[in-house]
């Protein structure tokens, strides 16, 4: 395996979806390639970090005007 | 989470559908206790500023109100909301892109081989070493380098969890286009972190 066909096997190899021959032979390459481990490693960081549920938070302000609107919008409906 | 006072248990989501539907605003609200801080962020990663985001989360929620009792189960309730948001999201950044700049479609040069070109290690830990905000910054930098098409998908995909299936139904995609955007989408945004987050040999 080359390294541009390691880097098409990404997404299946990250999400856990290649078959084991291939998975072995992905990993044979990526134990001998500092480059791919290091797209492989990064790559699986880079979901790690969008997925890192403290950041973004949600500013109390703006949950208050969410409540708010909506039970506004809930007892102008039961009118 | 809310428990329910007689169990102590977490209620299923379905239950809180139904009860919803049947006119209970608690259950409603437990809902929207449960997914605001996820559509807030979807919001954010889409429009790429706070004001947007908050628009997005309203809109999202009290059409989510107005439209229950027509929401015909045959989706987790969470992927109908996301749907919801995603169409406002889109909304926001039409209406912006009419205004001005903002690049909502694939720039043409996208169709060709995606190419590594930062290979270096990354400091361990960023998000134990930079500021919150900071590291924010970044991320939201990066993800606003990237067609529309392709942020969508993966904030779809890889954050809020949805399959291939449910992203390519949601977005008019085939799935073979979910899955070449998401792979495109990973290692473009890995290049863009790559600059700031690698371990710089001189340092």
């Amino acid at each position: 395996m080359n390294c541009k066909n390691a880097i098409q096997q990404i997404t299946g190899y990250l999400d856990g979806n290649l078959d084991e021959d291939l998975k072995r032979t992905l990993e044979v390459h990526l134990n001998g390639c500092h480059h791919c481990k290091a797209v492989f490693d990064t790559t699986r960081k880079t979901v790690d970090l969008y997925c890192d549920g403290k950041l973004f938070p949600l500013p109390s302000k703006v949950r208050e005007r969410l409540h708010d609107a909506l039970r506004a919008k809930c007892e102008a409906q039961s009118k | 989470m809310a428990h329910s006072p007689d169990t102590g248990l977490v209620k299923d989501e379905s239950v809180l559908v139904t009860e919803a539907k049947a006119g209970s605003y608690a259950a409603f609200e437990e809902l929207v206790n449960r997914y605001e801080k996820k559509i807030y962020r979807l919001g954010l990663n889409l429009t790429g500023n706070p004001e947007d985001a908050e628009d997005v989360l309203q809109e999202t929620f009290l059409k989510a109100f107005e439209h229950l009792p027509t929401f015909r189960e045959d989706s987790r309730f969470y992927t109908w909301i996301v749907r919801i948001a995603i169409n406002q999201g889109l909304m926001k950044l039409r209406k912006r892109r009419s205004s001005k700049e903002v690049q909502i479609e694939d720039s043409s040069n996208d169709d060709g081989d995606i190419i590594p070109r930062e290979f270096a290690d990354w400091r361990p830990n960023p998000e134990q070493e930079l500021e919150r905000t900071e590291l924010e910054a970044i991320l939201q930098n990066a993800a606003n380098s990237l067609p529309m098409t392709f942020r969508t998908v993966f904030f779809l995909r890889d954050v809020e969890g949805l399959s291939t299936e449910e992203t390519a139904e949601m977005l008019n995609l085939s799935e073979g286009a979910v899955k070449a955007r998401l792979f495109r989408a990973r290692l473009r945004l890995r290049e863009e972190l790559s600059k700031t987050l690698k371990i710089k040999k001189d340092s």
